[in-house]
């Protein structure tokens, strides 16, 4: 996984709320074997005009000129500033692949769906969670300037931008595994006995469970 | 020892250790597998040579993408390409990993949901994993269950463990008695009504009370289904006489002196009465009339007797905003009422609403009745193989078939529309799903969510209709 440790980029202001990964990733990109190639398809109901599938290529596809992500500075940003519960539903870890494989590294919101705020971690993207007041104030500021650009660092746990800097909280422990890009089997490996004591006892417990 | 919740109960007993980073190792009992969100966790396991810890926790069932239709062709059947690559890895994974698949042709494939209750695969006190947000519905069997990532799909598979995080403890009390024509469907779209999609973020839901008790256990399913439309990746519900009598007798239940073993501590699975939660929200359920979402959100809903909310009157801007791009997508206006608005399609399925007891309600309402002219199709899927073959050995295909209705084979169809079941842009359905976000069940869809009783309902009248006056 791709550490994270400070992240300078265009801020994408997406004013919504409760949006969910059927909008971030439409179900039939969920058709992909793979763990890459879903950039594209980001917001693909939105960014295109007219329907894709797996095998349209994308260069025949006409472009939404109103998606933000299809407009300039945007198609370069890599931050997306949200409004409240964004990436509930759907459990779809192809929604964060296709985010990452866009190029986005960091997201801010006042809130995340519960499954989706996982899965970011696991892929080296790292959803920040800040007050609404904060959230509206960045709202006005890429109003006001285009292109507005913010550095978010998780060493010091730290905004910065317009010369303001706010800070965040994130877990001690997400924050550790985002910056040194921690493999989480290989750890819970390390743990194998464990597992196996645990589950020795279950085996006795609960034997219908064993068969 | 203090008193715990039932929550409490299931997560301490599957504790395995607590990490440095602050997380907790759980260990998973059950882990189901389809094939949607296994192949990128079984490759990742492949590169690294890593091996499942234990092969029997896991099955794995093809539902998500496969047609609903020319089932007798089996896996060459599928005429989308890409969705049957998709099927044939499931296939070699499997076959290369050990694990135990329930293939295409078999009938007791279906919907993972539906299939892991009817085999006896959900079993109380377990604690069961998917990559799928519905995994919750196993919870109506007092079990831990959760939808997961795929990158967690492949941490289960390799060390038979999730880390994770501890939630609060929220109880939901549905009290009272359910008038004619509300169901299970109707008292879940409530609450997402009343504590929105974000309303159980950060907890684990036990839903309770007399009505909870009263139902049946596919009805506690419904219920536990939706629980992360409300935001909350699980919701539960108290082991009872019901729980019992629902797994004795399935295929992988315990017999014999070991069930009565395993029954003596199911018995355990109850929040103790002392037992304190972080938060409580009670409904009275008596005055509960059906449900019928309006939006682009499971908490954009109201009764049948509601209207689109008035816009005009909400003062939060941003608000405003959301409340009037889903009035543009669905083709309604703020204020309007929401009987009689025409329908194009009828979805009854998924695993929120696609078992045996779903299929009996609507056959019971539309016998001798026929699907409305303008209606262009009516789909019923049922949640698996075996529920199909027990809606033909009652006759109820036949009832559905004579009124009009298409009579399909299992699997999640139009509830996600990744096979061709789908709706075209602009089109309205009357659908059992769980799911009514913009392009949900096709692009350009207009999803209505609702009870069983109710599409069956509108699919008559050709309107969203009050099944009461029906």
């Amino acid at each position: 996984m791709q550490p994270f440790e400070t992240h300078t980029g265009i801020v994408i202001p997406f004013n919504r709320s409760n949006i969910d990964t059927d909008a971030i990733l439409p179900k039939q990109y969920l058709k992909m074997l793979e763990k890459t190639g879903y950039g594209p398809h980001l917001f693909d109901d939105e960014r295109y005009l007219d329907p894709g599938d797996v095998d349209t290529p994308v260069a025949d596809r006409r472009l939404n000129p109103e998606c933000i992500l299809n407009q300039t500075p945007y198609s370069q940003g890599s931050i997306l500033l949200a409004q409240a519960n964004f990436g509930c539903g759907s459990s779809r870890e192809h929604a964060v692949w296709a985010l990452r494989d866009f190029g986005i590294r960091a997201l801010l919101a006042p809130s995340f769906g519960d499954i989706f705020f996982n899965n970011c971690f696991n892929n080296g993207l790292l959803p920040v969670i800040l007050d609404q007041e904060l959230i509206d104030e960045l709202f006005e500021r890429c109003g006001v300037e285009p292109g507005f650009e913010l550095t978010v660092d998780l060493q010091n746990c730290e905004i910065q931008g317009g010369g303001s800097t706010w800070p965040f909280v994130v877990e001690e422990g997400r924050r550790q595994n985002l910056l040194q890009g921690f493999d989480e089997i290989g750890l819970t490996l390390e743990r194998s006995d464990a597992i196996r004591h645990y589950e020795a006892g279950r085996k006795i417990q609960e034997p219908w469970l064993f068969r | 020892m203090a008193a715990q919740t039932l929550y409490d109960k299931l997560w301490s007993r599957h504790l395995v250790d607590e990490l440095p980073d602050g997380s907790s190792l759980v260990y998973i009992d059950r882990h189901l597998l389809h094939e949607v969100t296994s192949p990128q966790a079984f490759s990742g396991l492949r590169s690294l040579g890593r091996k499942p810890w234990r092969l029997d926790a896991n099955i794995a069932v093809p539902d998500h993408a496969v047609p609903t239709r020319n089932r007798e062709l089996g896996v060459p059947g599928i005429a989308d390409l890409i969705a049957r690559k998709q099927v044939e890895t499931l296939t070699a994974n499997c076959h290369e990993s050990g694990i135990e698949l329930i293939e295409l042709e078999d009938s007791r494939q279906g919907i993972v949901h539906v299939v892991g209750p009817e085999q006896g695969l959900t079993l109380p006190g377990m604690t069961i994993v998917c990559g799928d947000s519905h995994t919750s519905t196993h919870g109506a069997f007092a079990t831990l269950a959760m939808g997961i990532g795929t990158s967690e799909v492949e941490h289960v598979l390799a060390t038979q463990t999730l880390r994770t995080r501890k939630q609060k403890n929220l109880r939901v009390r549905f009290e009272g008695e359910l008038g004619y024509g509300v169901t299970a469907k109707d008292l879940i779209l409530a609450l997402i009504g009343r504590i929105g999609t974000a309303g159980g973020t950060g907890y684990a839901i036990e839903y309770a009370g007399s009505a909870i008790e009263q139902l049946s256990m596919e009805g506690r399913m419904t219920i536990c289904n939706m629980s992360i439309e409300a935001g909350a990746r699980a919701g539960m519900v108290a082991y009872d006489e019901k729980t019992r009598a629902f797994v004795k007798g399935r295929p992988r239940a315990p017999e014999g002196a070991m069930l009565e073993q395993a029954h003596n501590y199911w018995q355990t699975l109850v929040s103790d009465a002392d037992a304190v939660f972080d938060r409580e929200e009670d409904f009275n359920v008596s005055e509960l009339g059906p449900q019928v979402s309006w939006g682009t959100s499971p908490e954009m809903v109201t009764g049948i007797g509601g209207t689109v909310p008035d816009i005009d009157r909400v003062k939060d801007e941003s608000a405003r905003r959301n409340l009037q791009r889903a009035c543009d997508y669905m083709g309604l206006k703020s204020g309007q009422r929401l009987e009689g608005l025409a329908i194009d399609k009828v979805f009854i399925g998924s695993c929120t609403n696609a078992r045996i007891e779903d299929l009996r309600e609507v056959a019971h309402l539309i016998k001798g009745h026929k699907v409305h002219s303008a209606v262009k199709q009516a789909l019923i899927v049922p949640g698996s193989g075996l529920v199909g073959l027990q809606a033909e050995r009652e006759g109820l295909a036949e009832v559905f078939a004579r009124a009009g209705f298409e009579w399909r084979s299992a699997g999640c169809s139009m509830c996600l529309g990744m096979n061709d079941d789908r709706l075209s842009a602009g089109e309205r359905c009357a659908s059992t799903s769980n799911r009514n976000f913009e392009g949900r069940q096709g692009k350009g869809g207009r999803t209505h969510l609702m009870s069983p009783l109710m599409a069956a309902a509108a699919a008559i009248t050709g309107e969203l209709t009050d099944v009461r006056k029906f």
